[in-house]
């Protein structure tokens, strides 16, 4: 292979290359130092004259006296059945002292789009014991559904929480998990890789790991090499797959890194207009496919700049994924756990998991009904706290002590404690029995003669 | 599609020089703007959208990892058009109108390049019966005969850029798109297959004013924000507040005869919910399988950008197209701020000055142009046909005063605003009563009228009136609690509650209540506006608030929406409610 020694410029992780012979876009390069350690990069434009190429670690000891070697094929990565287990840098080598990989197959880390008509439609109902997912925002297989969360707030806890408990009820089966994380801190990564231990999870899962202190560029593969794992697992090896990607904030900062570098015309602060696009090439990579037995699940985690849902990292994220599970900084004030907000929270594929057969009947209209409760009573504690408690009606009197028992018997719950469905949804029936029958607007009288607790008995013996 | 090469010797082949994402230059091309062309080795498709000195460059419709400068590059000297004739129907495409399901059958279940199919089948036969014969004289866009496609008749025409001629036979029978089914006396040969530039409207003899709404069983759409068949409308909203779910809702129950629905840039998993839903529901007037009146464009979010900003094109010329035929085609693009990012993403590659928030300059230009093939026209064979077009646009952190939304509401008849707040408290559709609007409910007045109610119109006007009210009461309410209201305004306050969980809260889930005729919703705002009437008039004569808040017949209205043979349960509530009105009367 040709090796060259043309470097003309280096900006930020950016090498630029002269005189070469055709090189092909988005081909995987090796950059050759001194000292004989080698960078990996892939090409971002190439031409006649010059060839721009990203560098996936440090440029730290690239000079124009390197040598560039194109390796003639775009960026793939072995994968094999021997990965569950393994613990993996953030650019996919063995970090745990075991042997490399066995490849069984050299899989492109770019994927490629599933074709929508060949797409399954999720359906399968998943169980995570945590009643504002189960019961308000569920969570179905081959969904992807991000946790959006802020600095210092217990996310890491609910992504472990539900990859604990997570099982898909009459299913045997557990899920394998693919974790990757993005510039988490040492710290935060030994909190997951405990964890997994503790419950023996590690034996099915899979772990990348790039740390805040390994190179940042390096993020924008990690997530690719996490889920190209992924769809090897489960559609060829017929898997459910769990990916947890934390925090994809970094993983943007990254990418914003690179456009500045290339000197791009910045998009909304400054992130890379293209953004939504990179980051759908990411989520869209969770889903099932007709016929075939496996699944991918994702669940994103991130962290939003100043807790704003409106920043470009959620904002896009939201746009991309069905729905997302937001963590609230108030209620974990409060000492509520988990401290998720159902309010902005949403999972879209809900409808598809849930009901007769799947769930239980009366899943969807109890989870609309607890939600305008909870919303009202919320509101309501802005207007007390102007015009006190007196002033309001007995029935807004009623809402507002629904939307304090909503968060301290519905929302709160024990970060070992697995709700099954049923408990989940009867536990709304108690709460919602403490607001008049009539004001259950979103039911109709049907599902409230058979489940509503006062009618519950009477029901039973017809 | 499959695009064939015009003059395959005289054009010369090009070279690549430069490959940069989706847009490569290519030098000694002899190009003009937006011709199709094939790129490197794998032939993958692309189209020139912008030519300097010697070179051509070249937006590529699929993944150009790994060619390299110095392929070739040819030009097939055709514009980028689409297939029509039968066969449309039902269909899955890309954005380009490669058909989907073909794809799955030529390359598996993920989408790799270089592989082409052309978006109608060339082999399959179609039964077709001449409706003009020998010596008739047929103008351009003229119906030549018929196919029965689906329950829907599809009429095959003369294109619409032809010379008139006098046909001089003309075949009845079972025949391929391409085979010739008609001559003329000029020696012109016609088959039932046309080809259509994307980016150029289809002409039309007349534009019209539309006077009909496109009714869609939604009641917040029909009974306060309506828009008109030929009519453009806007929904814009943050993630999650209900765009797809709306345009699939009008997709399924609007009296369309014929849908085109583009996911342009969204979710794959929405395509397939679509794919596996459709041909299961009917059409509520036909009973038909909803999917055979269906045309679907799926170019997601992860396929390649430059398909993306060509799917609105297609979907917009199939829908053309069938108006051609005399039918009502409403089409919705989910979403449009999609379509404009992947303007903005090859408009930067382009290293073209950009405009407002990175979006080139022509945004304003190419929205408007995409929303004025809209419209009720008399079509070239004289029918009346329209296409009605509903855009989402998806504002970055929901804010409507950038660039998308602005320019879209420029242009749109009718604004259907959408509000997180609504949405997170899960009233659906989240429609915002108050910032939305129609410009068409003038021209519709006399549809309402005849066809709904005489009454309906004032009806409309008076709901919107108590909502508004409502809207300053809410201010008055936050300061001091509605205790302190007078009390004709506590019954306002009730009334207003009733109109939003009555009538404008709909549930797309429920089996029932996901569509509501027009003569349903005139019943259940009319029962509303009895309750009120009869409020107030109790109010007057001594009855308290509370004494109003507690009729059993007002709660037993909630259930309404949810019942389908209402009519009976209805007049039941509504003798209910009189009695109980009565005894507070005579007891006051
Ligand atoms: N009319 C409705 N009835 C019931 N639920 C609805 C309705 N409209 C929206 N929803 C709920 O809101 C969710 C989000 O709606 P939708 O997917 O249409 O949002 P969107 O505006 O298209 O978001 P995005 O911009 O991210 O695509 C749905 O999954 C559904 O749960
Ligand atoms: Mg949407």
């Amino acid at each position: 292979m040709k090796e060259y020694r043309t470097i003309s410029k280096i900006a930020g992780p950016l090498v630029f290359v002269e005189k070469t012979e055709p090189i092909a876009y988005g081909e995987l390069v090796n950059i050759i130092l001194a000292d004989g350690t080698t960078k990996r990069g892939q090409v971002l434009d190439t031409s006649d004259e010059l060839v721009v190429v990203q560098i996936f670690e440090t440029t730290a000891g690239i000079g124009r006296d390197s040598g560039v070697r194109f390796t003639g094929e775009t960026i793939k990565m072995p994968v094999g059945r021997d990965m569950l287990g393994r613990i993996l840098s953030g650019g996919g080598k063995p970090i745990d002292g075991g042997p490399d990989i066995v490849p069984e197959k050299r899989l492109d880390i770019n994927g490629a789009a599933i074709n929508p008509y060949a797409r399954g439609m999720p359906a399968d109902f998943i169980q995570t014991g945590i009643s504002t997912i189960d019961g308000t925002n569920t969570l179905v297989r081959g969904q992807k559904l991000p946790i959006f969360s802020g600095a210092g707030l217990p996310h890491n806890n609910v992504a472990l929480q539900i990859a604990r408990q997570a099982k898909v009820p009459g299913s045997t089966e557990n899920f394998a998990v693919v974790f990757a994380a993005m510039g988490i801190t040492k710290e935060e990564a030994n909190y997951f890789m405990q964890d997994f231990e503790r419950t023996g999870a590690l034996e099915r899962a899979v772990v990348f790991l790039n740390l805040a202190d390994d190179p940042a560029v390096e993020r924008i593969i990690t997530p690719r090499l996490a889920l190209t794992t992924a769809e090897y697992l489960a559609f060829e090896l017929g898997m459910h797959v769990l990916v947890i990607l934390t925090d994809m904030t970094n993983y943007c900062e990254a990418l914003r890194q690179i456009g500045a570098a290339r000197e791009e015309v910045p998009g909304r602060r400054g992130y890379p207009g293209y953004m939504y696009t990179d980051l759908a090439n990411l989520y869209e990579r969770a889903g099932m496919i007709k016929g075939q037995k496996g699944s991918v699940t994702q669940i994103p985690i991130l962290t939003m700049p100043g807790d704003d849902i409106t920043h470009p990292i959620a904002d896009l994220t939201g746009y991309i994924t069905e729905g997302q599970i937001v963590v609230n900084r108030d209620l974990h004030r409060k000492g509520i756990y988990p401290p998720i907000n159902v309010l902005p929270s949403l999972s879209r594929l809900m409808n598809l998991g849930i009901g007769k057969g799947k769930t239980r009947e009366d899943h969807k209209k109890v989870s609309d009904q607890m939600y305008a409760g909870y919303a009202e009573g919320n509101d309501l504690r802005g207007l007390v706290a102007i015009v006190g408690k007196d002033a309001l009606s007995e029935r807004d009197r009623l809402l507002l002590e629904f939307a304090d028992l909503f968060e301290n018997r519905f929302v709160r719950q024990g970060y070992d404690e697995d709700r099954s469905i049923e408990d989940t949804l009867n536990l709304a029936w108690d709460l919602l029995a403490t607001l008049p029958v009539e004001q259950l607007t979103r039911i109709d009288r049907e599902l409230i003669n058979k489940y509503h607790p006062k009618f519950r008995t009477g029901a039973k013996k017809e | 599609m499959e695009v064939k090469t015009k003059h395959a010797k005289e054009q010369k082949q090009g070279v690549l020089k430069r490959i940069a994402g989706p847009v490569v230059t290519a030098v000694n091309l002899d190009a003009h703007m937006y011709d199709v062309v094939k790129v490197g080795k794998e032939e993958l498709m692309g189209e020139v959208i912008k030519i300097q000195g010697d070179s051509v460059i070249i937006q590529v419709y699929e993944d150009t990892a790994g060619i390299r400068p110095g392929e070739p590059v040819s030009n097939t000297g055709l514009s980028l058009a689409v297939e029509l004739g039968p066969g449309l129907l039902t269909s899955i495409y890309d954005g380009i109108q490669r058909p989907l399901a073909v794809l799955v059958d030529k390359m598996g279940n993920f989408i790799e390049r270089g592989v082409t199919a052309p978006g109608l089948s060339h082999e399959k036969k179609w039964t077709f019966k001449p409706l003009v014969k020998a010596g008739d004289k047929v103008e351009p866009g003229a119906i030549l005969g018929e196919v029965q496609e689906t329950n829907i008749v599809h009429k095959v025409m003369l294109p619409p850029n032809v010379k008139p001629g006098t046909v001089k036979t003309i075949k009845s029978g079972d025949y391929t798109i391409d085979e010739i089914i008609c001559v003329l006396e000029d020696g012109r040969e016609y088959p039932m297959l046309q080809r259509w530039p994307v980016r150029v409207p289809r002409p039309v003899k007349e534009k019209m004013n539309p006077t009909i709404p496109l009714i869609t069983g939604q009641r917040i759409l029909d009974g306060l924000f309506p828009i008109a068949k030929g009519g453009t409308a806007a929904i814009p909203g943050p993630f999650g507040s209900g765009k797809t779910v709306t345009q699939q809702q009008l997709a399924k129950w609007s009296d369309a005869e014929i849908v085109v629905y583009i996911g342009c840039g969204e979710r794959g998993n929405e395509m397939t919910e679509v794919l596996t839903e459709f041909p299961h529901l009917e059409d509520p007037k036909s009973g038909k399988p909803l999917m055979e009146r269906t045309v679907l464009i799926a170019n997601t979010s992860n396929m390649p950008v430059a398909a993306r900003e060509a799917s609105v094109y297609t979907g917009i010329t199939i829908a053309e197209y069938f108006r051609d035929m005399g039918y009502d085609v409403s089409l919705m693009a989910d979403s449009t701020s999609r379509w404009a990012e992947a303007m903005r993403e090859i408009s930067s590659r382009l290293e073209e000055m950009p405009g407002e928030e990175g979006y080139p300059a022509y945004l304003a230009a190419r929205l408007s142009e995409f929303y004025e093939r809209a419209g009720l026209v008399k079509t070239l064979n004289g029918a009346r046909g329209s296409v009605s077009v509903i855009g989402a646009v998806s504002p970055p952190g929901g804010d409507f005063s950038e660039p998308v939304t602005q320019n879209t509401l420029r242009i749109v008849k009718v604004f259907w605003a959408l509000d997180a707040k609504l949405s997170q408290r899960r009233h659906f559709p989240a429609i915002n009563w108050l910032n939305s609007y129609s410009l068409y409910l003038e021209a519709l007045h006399d549809y309402y009228d005849k066809e709904v109610s005489p009454e309906w119109n004032t009806i409309r006007s008076w709901a919107m009136e108590i909502l508004q009210k409502e809207a300053e009461l809410q201010e008055i309410v936050q300061l001091v609690g509605s205790d302190a209201l007078p009390e004709s305004e506590q019954v306002t306050i009730e009334v207003a509650r009733m109109i939003r969980e009555i009538f404008l809260q709909q549930n797309a889930y429920d089996a029932v209540d996901t569509f509501c005729d027009m003569k349903k919703q005139y019943a259940m705002m009319k029962a509303i506006k009895t309750y009120a009437e009869l409020s107030y008039s109790a109010q007057l004569v001594g009855v308290s608030p509370a004494q109003i808040n507690a009729v059993k017949a007002k709660n037993e209205l909630a259930q309404i929406k949810f019942i389908k043979d209402y009519t009976p349960e209805l007049a039941k509530i509504m003798k209910q409610m009189d009695d109980e009105f009565n005894t507070l009367r005579s007891a006051a």
